[in-house]
């Protein structure tokens, strides 16, 4: 899901409610001239002496409009302030999430070094707890909107900006980039998934663990294809030796529900499709075709399939 | 001893010396050296719609793509170019110029004078759109069209990220507009203040020349920012300066506050001549003095002033201090308020009238009842929680179409009908423009209007292709259905253009029975405009009984009434200049220059040098009141 129009997040909700305000209140002015303009239309009895009103007319409707101004300002305002201390008095989550052409990096920092939880394209959030969103970009300007959550916030290179969250309902909300990013903008979306306190903290355990080591042979045989050869270059796979660092992390890569950005299914089939040929299904993306054969793909699409 | 025009030399013996001094060459040699601001207008006007026909094939290409999800009909490289196109051909090539070209063919003739100011800048200011517009399309269809939006945000448009000659192109489309748009702004600022026919004073003058006055000193504060941001831009990718690079100590929001001071300005650039149009046509279609005329005045020049106080709204997500934010939250809202005087106003005036319910008039309830929604939306995104959800989203798509075709579009195709006549002498056919408003205005609202639901449900601006099932599909189909409708009245209006053009029915010198004075002359006007220029003793002269004038002009020369900037008091005569191939040469040297500056910066010192030829020739002095020997002169 993936609308503004459904808030599941304080945020969301506060602005859900200004809208309904403003949508009220320009409805209301566009009533009046609709009916204004209907009567200049079709008015029977033309001259007369109705005109000398118009120049009070005319003062009214510029202080009703002042009015109305005067009420959405107030209304924004307030609006403002409430989602600014919707948090207060509670320790947010500290996420931090660095955009580039076209994924996302999801960093949690924890107390230790050793704590850190890196995952790409998804975003695991407790329900009721504040999350605090540090945004930077690593190329170019990209933009993060959680429409269910709350509004967007733009990453700039050379900047860290912030945004807030507080996720009021569990579920799974589709995200996209909102600025113009390149090639790619279309394809740069990601996964907010609001679980309850216990699944959250479940999954953070999880997370925290190393990647499980390959059992089967042709798991042994993409391990080591993996990460030995070219895929280590970019990719990072936790407790074992690849660490680069230009790719997605893909200690869980088979836990996620997408792939690319989410753009494609997290299936076997086009998991083994996207190893072939990353350049056809998402063309300008940084993952060069590697040459493997179909035999090698495939043990490293088994390996692949057990880092949950 | 020169001739003057007056009581004793009327007729058509005045007709035949003015024809001698103010007519082009025929043929080829006088279409290039044309400085008559008519034929320069009506050029610039017919060129304008050309990029507009373009940019709309653009949109429905775009519309095509976005029909159905996932669709592969355009890859992204191509989709990308074709947005950034569209949004640059409309907003650079389309509607500024022609609100321009529209003035500069409209306001000489209002203000009751022979010709514009600076007419042969006015030829040049053609030929360096008409080449721009050329160029930017020519790179287009080579594959190297801009693929940064027309907003062009750093770093993606930079050197590192737009690689190529693509971004070079867009920015050195800039210069060409810049160029022409700032010629045209200072002719039309100099002819609405300095010649005014005696007697038009501020307070009698069209709203439609308070429009262009509004918007050419916008125009004239407003272009050398982006004219800054794309030399910044240039240099940055030509000559490696680090203006706009975080990692060199650049600033990739500097580009932004630079655009948008211009961008936004822009937007009412584009919107407060259409304003004049809608004035204008009112008046002739009530037949009485628009009610509220200095509300009107006051409005137009609020708008313009409010105008730069705003930018800072399309920055609103890139966590700018929120004490700052609230500033420009309540000056955009502020706009508010004279547009709706504005909307007051002109309904006051239908409603005290007596309306003849003709093809303009139709397409000024059209404009009226979609902008209203388009400036509501607008409201909306003044709000700055509300814009961190509706900005670049299709809601904020739908806004701003509602806003500049509903808006600027409208009325200009009600002002094509309603001038036509003076354009081209003949009458545009009636049924064919009523049934063209109501196809436009249904076929409008079945394209925009859903695409506010998309925005809210949660679809960005400038994607190329979207997922299918998350609700995006039947709105987007809706919208594409609605747009090659919106296209088949556009049609229609072009169908009806060539028709009339034809076999329309032919116009006398006021059709409409209008009170500015561009109704005066024949229709179409003569080279020289006015026999003799007229008197105003109020702001609807033709309306009034007596209609003195004021004679006393050379015959023999080009020359003009100077009048005073406020009580238009006659003040002086002043020679106007006459034909020239020094515009056209002046305006291939500086396309020269441009273009070669895309890949050299050395094209900016070979290129001066260049140009300095046909301007010097150009500028060539003279004595301007030394008479020329005349044949047959009596």
């Amino acid at each position: 899901m993936q609308s503004a129009l459904h808030p599941t997040g304080e945020h969301a909700a506060i602005t859900g409610n200004l809208f309904d305000l403003f949508l009220g209140v320009t409805g209301f002015f566009f009533l009046l001239v609709l009916l204004f303009l209907a009567w200049a239309i079709w008015r029977k009895d033309r001259g007369g002496a109705g005109e000398r009103r118009l120049p009070l007319a005319v003062a009214s409707w510029a202080g009703a409009i002042t009015l109305g101004l005067f009420v959405l300002t107030i209304g924004s305002y307030f609006a403002d302030r409430s989602m600014a201390f919707a948090d207060v008095g509670q320790k947010p989550l500290e996420i931090k999430v660095t955009a580039q052409q076209w994924w996302w990096q999801v960093a949690y920092k924890g107390d230790l070094p050793s704590d850190t939880i890196i995952t790409a394209n998804e975003i695991h959030l407790p329900l009721g707890r504040p999350a605090h969103l540090r945004l930077v970009a690593d190329d170019v300007i990209h933009s993060l909107w959680i429409p269910n959550l709350a509004g967007k916030q733009d990453l700039i290179p050379g900047r860290s900006t912030d945004l807030r969250l507080l996720p009021r309902q569990p579920g799974r909300f589709r995200a996209q980039c909102a600025e113009f990013c390149g090639l790619q903008h279309a394809h740069m979306a990601l996964d907010v998934i609001v679980d309850r306190p216990a699944q959250f903290a479940a999954w953070q355990a999880k997370s925290l663990q190393p990647a499980s080591p390959p059992q089967g042979d042709e798991e042994k045989r993409g391990y080591a294809i993996v990460t030995g050869q070219h895929c280590s270059g970019c990719h990072a796979i936790t407790g074992t030796p690849a660490f680069g660092t230009v790719g997605p992390d893909l200690t869980r890569v088979a836990s996620r529900a997408t792939l690319a950005a989410g753009e494609l299914p997290n299936a076997r089939g086009w998991l083994e499709r996207w190893i072939a040929d990353p350049q056809a299904l998402k063309p300008g993306n940084r993952m060069p075709r590697v040459p493997l054969s179909p035999g090698d793909r495939h043990a490293v699409v088994a390996y692949l399939e057990t880092l949950r | 001893v020169s001739r003057v025009d007056g009581p004793d030399f009327t007729g058509e013996a005045l007709h035949r010396a003015l024809d001698r001094t103010w007519s082009d060459a025929p043929g080829l040699w006088g279409w290039i050296t044309t400085v008559d601001h008519k034929r320069v207008g009506r050029r610039y006007i017919a060129t304008a719609f050309v990029f507009l026909a373009l940019g709309g094939v653009l949109a429905l290409l775009m519309r095509l793509q976005l029909a159905r999800p996932e669709s592969g009909l355009i890859s992204a490289d191509r989709y990308n170019q074709i947005f950034s196109m569209h949004g640059t051909s409309m907003m650079f090539l389309f509607a500024v110029p022609v609100m321009e070209a529209m003035a500069v063919y409209l306001i000489p003739l209002m203000v009751g004078t022979r010709q514009i100011a600076f007419p042969r800048l006015n030829a040049f200011s053609y030929w360096v759109y008409l080449f721009g517009g050329i160029f930017l399309w020519v790179s287009f269809l080579l594959n190297i069209g801009p693929e940064a939006g027309w907003f062009s945000y750093v770093p993606l448009a930079g050197p590192e990220y737009s690689p190529g000659k693509r971004t070079d192109v867009w920015a050195q489309l800039i210069t060409f507009t810049e160029v022409a748009a700032l010629a045209g702004a200072v002719e039309l600022i100099t002819t609405i203040l300095k010649q005014r026919a005696p007697g038009m004073s501020l307070n009698r003058m069209p709203l439609f020349a308070w429009s262009i006055l509004v918007t050419s000193f916008m125009i004239v504060f407003a272009m050398p920012a982006v004219m800054l941001a794309s030399s910044f831009l240039i240099s940055d990718r030509l000559v490696g300066t680090q203006f706009f690079n975080p990692a060199e100590g650049g600033d990739a929001l500097l580009w932004q506050h630079l655009f948008w001071f211009f961008g936004h300005p822009e937007v009412y650039i584009i919107f407060i001549p259409a304003l004049g149009f809608v004035s204008q046509i009112v008046e002739t279609f009530t037949q009485r003095e628009v009610f509220g005329y200095p509300l009107l005045v006051l409005a137009v020049v609020s708008i313009g002033l409010l105008a730069f106080g705003l930018w800072v709204h399309h920055m609103f997500a890139t966590g700018l201090p929120r004490v700052g934010y609230s500033f420009y939250t309540a000056a955009s809202m502020m706009i508010a308020l004279p547009s709706g005087v504005q909307i007051f106003c002109w309904i006051a005036s239908i409603w005290r009238g007596r309306p003849r319910w003709e093809t303009p008039l139709l397409w000024v309830l059209a404009f009226i009842v979609t902008f209203v929604i388009g400036g509501l939306t607008g409201v909306m995104v003044a709000s700055v929680p509300l814009d961190l959800q509706l900005h670049d989203s299709y809601f904020v798509v739908a806004h701003f179409h509602y806003v500049l075709i509903g808006g600027a579009v409208f009325p200009l195709l009600g002002a094509v009908t309603y001038w036509f006549p003076k354009f081209t002498g003949r009458m545009m056919a009636e049924p064919l423009g009523k049934w063209t408003v109501l196809l436009a205005f249904l076929s409008f609202q079945l394209t925009f209007f859903p695409m506010h639901v998309t925005g809210l449900l949660g679809m960005p601006r400038r994607v190329y292709t979207y997922p299918a099932g998350i609700g995006w599909d039947t709105l987007n189909l809706v919208s594409t259905i609605g747009a090659f409708v919106f296209a088949g009245s556009v049609l229609l209006f072009i169908v009806n253009v060539f028709h009339s053009l034809r076999s329309g029915r032919p116009a006398s010198a006021n059709p409409w029975n209008a009170a500015g004075l561009e109704w005066k002359p024949s229709s179409p006007p003569p080279a020289w405009n006015f026999d003799h220029i007229p008197r105003v003793d109020s702001a609807t002269p033709l309306w009034d009984a007596e209609r003195p004038v004021i004679p006393g002009l050379r015959t023999d020369k080009r020359e003009l009434l100077l009048t005073t900037v406020v009580d238009a008091v006659p003040d002086l005569r002043d020679p106007s200049a006459p034909p020239s191939p020094w515009p056209l040469f002046s305006a291939i040297a500086a396309t020269i220059l441009f273009l070669g500056s895309i890949f050299t910066p050395w094209a900016i010192v070979w290129g001066s040098l260049l140009l300095a030829v046909p301007l010097i020739l150009w500028f060539w002095p003279h004595d301007p009141l030394e008479p020329k020997p005349e044949q047959g002169d009596e």
